[in-house]
């Protein structure tokens, strides 16, 4: 990666928002909330180079941020694809069919759960609960729920977004 | 309907609106509160309602409050358990994007009760859009004069602030919570101490339910003997109810404890019946952590009484023939639904989901979801249902925190009701529902 890893002004400021709203001395408090401005700025993963920087600012070691981050499903540690589709896997989900979804992506964009299409567009991962089972099947996209999804829902969606290139990288503070 | 304290303008879609909240009667209890009571009146009040925690385990909210150290020297913290990841539950959901300011009044009237200056909303991860809404509420609330400092003249002062978990159920528990506030992994923590002595960077800390903070400014305004009178014995008020799975009209439900579970099923006011028309098989009542019950026990207990939607009802019979209520997810299945397929998927989900920790956890769920797993897939051995009860006998009451129990009681509770089941997978050497 060539591109310099150092946040826009506006996140910068973002992120000194949301460090001051931790005790004095406490702002590894706001590990979380930074790593996903920084995986939303950088890529939609967290790359080494993403780690260091984080602790850099927040003043921490880099192996605080790594173990952190190798915790929480929410973090890529490698790269996805612009637009990760993340449908539910659990109990409720399953009884409505989420199975049959995620055969149905899995054979549309011809990859397994976990994997990334050759062009870079798509990853598929399967996720637990997202607490929506009431609008079982259920997939989140960035920042949005799809929810009672059919196979008709899901192609037309997956239409949508070849079209549009939608990048499902979204910062959780930004609209 | 029965009566609404949480959902009452729940279908207005204007109600995340600060002026439309407040239109329906939103912030006058902090202002009663402020002007004319005290801390201790507030939590007085909390605990005559009888209120008891709606994140899962049922603790009186009154107790927890007076176990606070409020004595000590150091800040007192406030925070609020919105991580909801317990399969089968989505209520807390349902009211922060609904309904965020009656999350914030309540926080304002908790806060003010136990003497906190800061308080936290831990927010599950991938409620981004969440995030949002309740980053536009508590600013609201802020220019309106209801958070910050000196509220409405009283010489109270409260900060709150959103943090985003991200993807982590274990964070739900309460010290894995604070652990993960702080920027940690989220490891359970040894109790004692409790957070009530020690919790959010080793101050004293309460930590609440959305559900349970979000009922505080009805109290407040009704009175705590008003609340207690709705409801039924100890469980008093009304609760959230999640329902999903094989029924006709899934979704959030408020209901006055003591209501029945039959005309909840079945009821075309509320679940409606099977979605396909096959009978009902099983229900899970409370969150995937509770004992699954087959459709017999869960309409009536064991002496044939009705079961109602309440604490002590659905424990009727212990774990022998009874339940909980836990969260009140409430997972209903039909005939068609392989019992151990099912017990498989939430076996991995809590294999996936176990910090790792403890050896009983990390190990057992892990054997419990590979036996699961050949028993469904036709290679399981006839001993394989003795060990599985084994294995869950040995995590449940041996780890740091309750989710190696949660990871067993599904497995016990499955093979207590449903032995045949497992038996016939091992004779016929695999599933035979489709
Ligand atoms: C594995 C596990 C997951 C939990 N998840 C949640 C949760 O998502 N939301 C919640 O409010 N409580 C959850 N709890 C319960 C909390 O530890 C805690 O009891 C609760 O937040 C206290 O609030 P209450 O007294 O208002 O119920 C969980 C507990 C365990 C053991
Ligand atoms: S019981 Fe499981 S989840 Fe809880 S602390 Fe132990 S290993 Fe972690
Ligand atoms: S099981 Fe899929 S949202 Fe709950």
């Amino acid at each position: 990666m060539d591109n310099e890893i150092k946040f826009s002004a506006e996140s910068l400021e973002l992120v000194n928002r949301i460090i001051a709203r931790y005790p004095e001395g406490k702002q590894k408090s706001a590990l979380l909330p930074v790593l996903h401005i920084a995986q939303a700025e950088f890529g939609g993963w967290l790359s080494t180079e993403t780690m260091n920087y984080v602790a850099g600012l927040l003043k921490l070691e880099p192996i605080e941020v790594y173990e952190v981050a190798t915790f929480y499903n929410m973090f890529n540690l490698a790269p996805v694809g612009q637009c990760v589709i993340e449908v539910c896997q659990t109990g409720p989900c399953m009884l409505n069919g989420a199975g049959e979804i995620i055969q149905h992506i899995s054979k549309r964009l011809d990859i397994k759960p976990g994997e990334t299409t050759p062009d870079g567009k798509f990853t598929l991962k399967t996720v637990e609960c997202l607490a929506a089972c009431g609008s079982a099947p259920v997939m989140r996209v960035g920042n949005r729920y799809h929810e009672n999804l059919s196979t008709e829902k899901v192609d037309s969606l997956i239409e949508e977004w070849c079209k549009c290139g939608k990048s499902s990288h979204d910062n959780p503070y930004n609209e | 309907m029965g009566i609404k304290i949480l959902t009452e303008h729940i279908d207005n879609p204007e109600l995340k609106k600060f002026e439309v909240y407040r239109k329906t009667g939103g912030y006058t209890a902090v202002e009663k509160a402020l002007k004319t009571m005290s801390p201790d009146g507030v939590m007085e009040e909390v605990k005559k309602s009888g209120l008891r925690g709606r994140g899962g385990a049922g603790f009186p909210t009154g107790m927890k409050w007076s176990f606070l150290d409020r004595k000590s020297e150091k800040p007192h913290y406030l925070v609020c358990n919105a991580d909801e990841g317990e399969p089968g539950t989505f209520k807390d959901r349902y009211l922060l994007e609904r309904n965020p300011h009656a999350l914030i009044e309540g926080i304002i009237l908790s806060g003010y009760a136990l003497g906190v200056e800061d308080a936290y909303i831990y927010l599950r991860g991938e409620f981004f859009y969440i995030l949002q809404i309740l980053e536009k509420a508590i600013a609201e609330a802020y220019e309106k004069g209801f958070l910050g400092k000196n509220i409405l003249g009283s010489g109270y002062s409260l900060n709150l602030y959103c943090h985003p978990g991200a993807g982590a159920y274990i964070c739900g528990e309460e010290t894995a919570l604070l652990e993960s506030l702080e920027g940690k992994r989220g490891n359970p923590r040894l109790k004692p101490p409790f957070p009530a002595v020690s919790g959010l960077y080793n101050c004293p800390t309460v930590i609440n339910n959305v559900e349970t903070l979000a009922t505080i400014p009805w109290i407040v305004n009704h009175g705590g003997d008003q609340y207690a009178q709705i409801g039924v014995g100890r469980s008093t008020g009304t609760k959230l109810i999640s329902a999903s799975g094989h029924i006709k009209n899934p979704g959030v439900y408020e209901l006055e404890m003591g209501f029945p579970v039959e005309e909840f099923i079945y009821s075309d006011q509320y679940c409606g019946g099977m979605k396909n028309g096959k009978p009902l098989k099983a229900v899970v009542a409370g969150g995937s952590s509770v004992p699954i019950l087959p459709a017999g026990l869960i309409l009536k207990t064991a002496n044939g009484e009705p079961r109602n939607i309440s604490y002590e009802s659905l424990a009727e019979g212990g774990f022998e023939t009874g339940t909980m209520l836990g969260s009140g997810g409430f997972i209903v299945m039909d005939e068609s639904t392989c019992i151990v397929r099912n017990l498989y998927n939430f076996t991995r989900f809590y294999r996936h989901e176990s910090c790792g920790q403890c050896s009983p956890c990390r190990e057992g769920t892990s054997w419990m979801e590979k036996i699961l797993y050949r028993i469904e897939n036709g290679e399981g051995r006839m001993h394989d249902i003795d060990l599985l009860v084994d294995i869950s006998n040995n995590i449940e009451g041996k780890t740091i925190c309750p989710l190696g129990d949660a990871a067993a009681w599904p497995v016990a509770s499955a093979i207590r009701h449903f032995r045949d089941e497992f038996v016939e997978h091992v004779n016929r050497k695999g599933c035979w529902f489709d």
